[in-house]
Formats: structure tokens, sequence, C-alpha cells
């Protein structure tokens, strides 16, 4: 039997088959749309840069070379070079570390941290509810920049806490999410019959309720993602972001303001880079939608 | 001896009430069944005693004790429920064999639960092939076969069967009432049942309430029924309209 057949066997023997099999038909699924693979490639390729970017970039990131300053894109230099006479090229390859250090910090705090307080105060309801969702409302209501701006003030310019800002800022809407999907399944019968059975609601909310909200908040973060990349290169933009010499984006781009007439590609290029990650991204969300999102995906 | 007793048992969803003193008893083994029209809180009661509403008076008790409000983990071992839409009662994202399992879990009970699913599995006439499928890969009929299953994990002596064959196409649903016969005998059970369908109730069941506007009117055997013995007009009625006798009615008056 190949692993084709085993992956599409209509009766799986085991439980790793039943999962394996579920992946490889969300995955056909989601390779048959094609801007969803364009953006399986650009993030893939996004990763794969992140990794290997000591043998992609051709020079140094932070060396600099004053002799060679603000070159055009040529052989040598298939970016250019700044002000500075390092090569931008190598600046980028060394930027989608940080981008993508930005991309899972966020991801790894907001989006569980959004799903357990939304399907807590969904579940429960009532004054835990309001409680939780008053919560979520007032860090709702705090502005991005300017709560990033008082961090930064707090403890000092850096990445991590740019970061660390634009998390908290953003779990509030993955809760709402959280909380109108728990919402519409919490007296589900298959919930009440978990509860019937004795489950604490720890292993309702753990095992019946969480896996059913997690596909719309890996579409949503997905999404939300190419906001996230362009809130840090704006923070990194007014100087609030990563600190010299860090190779990040947004930093490259305010660097590069100054001879945007004369020297284009200074800021033109990291700008390249940001809009082609955010767009992946993007892509990659629109796809996931179509194979994840719960009315479509009972049939995958 | 009784499995079940409810004495003057009034029910209500916020303010408005529902049931308004129920009294009845279900004996050992027996198949008890709940009819009456939409809306007369036969349901209502059956959640009551599994513990999902909560708002009630009155006194419940299973097996000689006591129920009290809510969810319990030991009263979840003596009596399970069985919903009416199997299209609605299975973790969407689980595989059978999860769902399975679950109740297992839970109750940490030892020993190979492999064996055990793939015994209840049989049980409930469902092939081992299925034991790794989701849901949405089985019919409406083997889903409910999977729901009996999963109800039956943990061994119970009781079985509130709520509407368990109307979401059903007709043949399936003989299936799936000739699957409960089966069980009882098989693993002496108590089922108390709600439906509408009369035909079910004078296969299935050996005694019956009527309920209308939350109260019941009759407690009668099933022979009554056969016999169209009623005495109650409300269930005299109903007797006849499952029988189609006003169109026999009709006809005859044209």
């Amino acid at each position: 039997m190949s692993t084709i057949d085993w992956l599409i066997d209509d009766a799986p023997s085991s439980r790793l088959q039943a999962r394996a099999g579920r992946l490889y038909r969300l995955s056909r699924m989601l390779l048959r749309n094609p801007l969803a693979v364009v953006g399986i490639v650009i993030v893939t390729a996004l990763v794969l840069v992140a990794i290997f970017a000591p043998l992609i970039a051709t020079a140094s990131p932070t060396e600099q070379d004053l002799a060679n300053r603000l070159l055009a894109p040529g052989a040598d230099h298939w970016m250019g070079t700044d002000e500075l006479g390092r090569d931008i090229w190598s600046r980028v390859v060394f930027g989608a570390r940080i981008t993508l250090m930005i991309v899972a910090i966020v991801a790894v705090i907001s989006a569980p941290v959004g799903l357990v307080v939304g399907a807590v105060a969904g579940y429960y309801g009532g004054w835990v509810d309001r409680i939780l969702m008053g919560l979520t409302d007032v860090f709702l209501s705090l502005p991005r920049l300017v709560l990033a701006l008082a961090f930064v003030a707090a403890l000092g310019p850096g990445i991590e806490n740019a970061v660390i800002a634009i998390a908290i800022t953003t779990w509030p809407s993955y809760a709402r999410i959280a909380r109108a999907e728990t919402l519409t399944f919490r007296n589900a019968e298959f919930i009440s019959a978990m509860r019937l059975q004795g489950a604490s609601a720890v292993r309702v909310i753990g095992t019946g309720i969480l896996p059913l909200c997690t596909s719309s908040m890996i579409i949503r973060v997905t999404l939300d993602m190419a906001g996230i990349i362009l809130t840090a290169a704006g923070l990194g933009f007014i100087g609030l972001g990563a600190q010299p010499p860090l190779p990040e984006w947004g930093a490259m781009i305010s660097r590069g303001r100054a001879f945007i007439l004369d020297q284009w590609w200074v800021a033109t290029m990291p700008g390249l880079a940001i809009v082609v990650v955010s767009l992946g991204f993007c892509f990659l969300g629109d796809g996931l939608r179509d194979v994840l999102d719960p009315k479509h995906g009972d049939k995958a | 001896m009784n499995i079940l007793e409810i004495s003057d048992l009034n029910v209500s969803y916020g303010t408005s009430q529902v049931v308004h003193d129920v009294s009845f008893s279900v004996k050992e083994g027996e198949i008890f069944a709940l009819c009456g029209e939409s809306g007369s809180g036969k349901s209502t009661i059956l959640r009551a005693i599994a513990g999902l509403a909560t708002e009630w008076t009155g006194a419940i008790s299973v097996l000689g004790r006591a129920r009290e409000r809510g969810l319990s983990a030991r009263f979840a071992s003596e009596c399970q429920m069985v919903f009416q839409d199997p299209y609605a009662s299975l973790h969407p994202r689980k595989t059978i064999d999860a769902t399975l399992s679950e109740p297992l879990r839970i109750h940490r009970v030892a020993g190979n639960h492999g064996d055990r699913i793939e015994e209840v599995l049989d049980s409930v006439g469902l092939d081992r092939r299925f034991r790794f499928r989701f849901p949405h890969q089985l019919s409406g009929g083997q889903r409910q076969r999977v729901a009996i299953a999963r109800a039956l994990m943990l061994q119970p002596r009781l079985l509130l069967l709520d509407e368990p064959t109307s979401a059903l196409d007709v043949s399936v649903q003989a299936e799936v009432l000739n699957l409960l016969k089966k069980l009882r005998r098989e693993q002496g059970l108590t089922y108390v049942m709600v439906t509408h369908s009369m035909p079910v109730i004078s296969f299935l069941c050996d005694r019956l309430a009527v309920m209308r506007h939350g109260r019941v009117v009759e407690t009668a055997d099933v022979e009554q029924l056969k016999a169209d013995r009623m005495t109650d007009p409300y269930s005299q009625e109903l007797v006849a309209l499952s029988r189609g006798r006003p169109d026999q009615k009709s006809e005859k008056t044209q």
C-alpha cells in the first residue's frame, strides 16, 4: 500500500493515520488554491532565508565600507549599498530573522492568551464573562503605537519591548473571536454530552471548545501578521523599534528616507521586502480560511 | 425496585416555569415513554434528571439516591443521555475513537481502552473500521449508534433517550429501535424515552406518560394504548392523530 493510499484510506486503523489523513486532505485543498500556494511559497522563503541568512547574504549586514556608499544596485551589490556602504541585500536577508522573530513572539504570546480568555468567558458567561470582557475592552481601547511608546519609555527601546507591546494590544481581538465562537457551541449537544460524562470545565474547554476555535484563530493570526509586521516596521521607522545597527526593515526605510529622491533603492528595497512578506501572509491567511473555515472545514 | 422516582417536579428556565408538579416512577428494566406535543416539557424533564437543567424543585431520586442539582462524576456512571440530533451530538473534530475513549479517560478507567471501545462498537452493531473515522464520514444512523455507544461506555443502568430516532430516516429509525431493544435485553438497561411517535411507543415501551402544557395528564400501560383504552381526552386525541383517524373522519363527512 502506497503512502497516499494509507493517507486517504476511508477506514483508518490508528489515531495517527486518522490525523495524518485529515491533514493530507486539508493540504490538498490548500494546494489547489493558487494564491494560497503563492502565500506558502513566500512564507516558506521567509523562514528559509531567516534560517540560512549567513549563507544567502553576500556580505556582513553591519560591516561598513565608506568608500562604496550609496552604490546603485548592480552585480556586486544586488540591491545597492546604503549611506554607510553596507550591502542592502545582506541587510534585507538578515532582517528576515527579525521579522520572523516578531511574528513568532506575537503569535506565541497573543493567540493562546486570547483563545483561553475568550473561551473561558464564553463558556462560563455571567460575571466571569463580564469581568474578562471588560478587561479585554480596556486593552482593546489602548492604541497600539501609544502603548508601544509607553512600553519603550518604561523598558528602554528595542525590538523585544515593541513586540511585547504589540502582543498586548493584539490578544483582545482574538479573545473576542474565541468568545463569539464559544457562544455558538457552548450549548451544543456534544458539549452537553461531555459534561454529562462528568468532564471538568477545564477538560470541556481544553478538549471540547478550544480545538473548534483554533482554526478561525489560525486564520485570523495569519491575516493579522501583515498588520503586525507593518506596526513593527512603523515603530522601527520612528526609531522606537529595533536599534541600529540591527537590520530591521522599518528602521532601514527610515534611514533611506533622507536619500529617497536621489538614491531610491535605499528605502525601496526593505519596503519591497515588507510588501512581499505582508502579501504572503495575507494570501496564506485567505487560503487557510477557505480550507479551515468551519462552514467548509467539516467536508475536508 | 424503582430505578427513578420523580415527585412534584417543577422546572423553570429563568422566570418561565416549564414543568408543573410532575410525578412518576420507573421500575428497573422498564422502558418508560414521555410523550406529548412540542413544548410540553418532556425534554426538560430529561434535562433536569440529567443535571443539565438546574432550576427545579421537588424530588428526583435515581437508584434510590436523591439527586442534587447539577452534574456529578458518580452520577455519570449510573445514568447517561442520548440526544436527539446525531449531527449535533458528536464533536466534529474528534474521531469516533476519541469520542468513545473520553468517558474512560474522565473516569480514569483502568485497562485497555481499545478493547472496551471495540467491544462497545460491536454491541451497537458498528464495524471496527469506523473506529478512527470522523463523524462527517458517517451517516445519521451510524452517528446515532456512536452516540448510543458513548452513552454505554461507562455501563450505566439508566439511559435517557431524547427522541433518539426523530432525526433519522424511517428505515434507519427501525434499525436504531431494534438496537435499543436488543441492548436493553442484553445489558438489563432501563430507558426513559421522550418521543412524539405513538408507533415507537407501542413497539418499544412498557409504560407511558402523556404530557401537555408541562403537566402529566395521564400515565398508562402500553397495553392500554394498544387497546385504545386511554382515559384522558387529550391522550385519546393524540392516539387518534397518530393513527390518522381525523382523515378518516373527514372522508366520512365528505
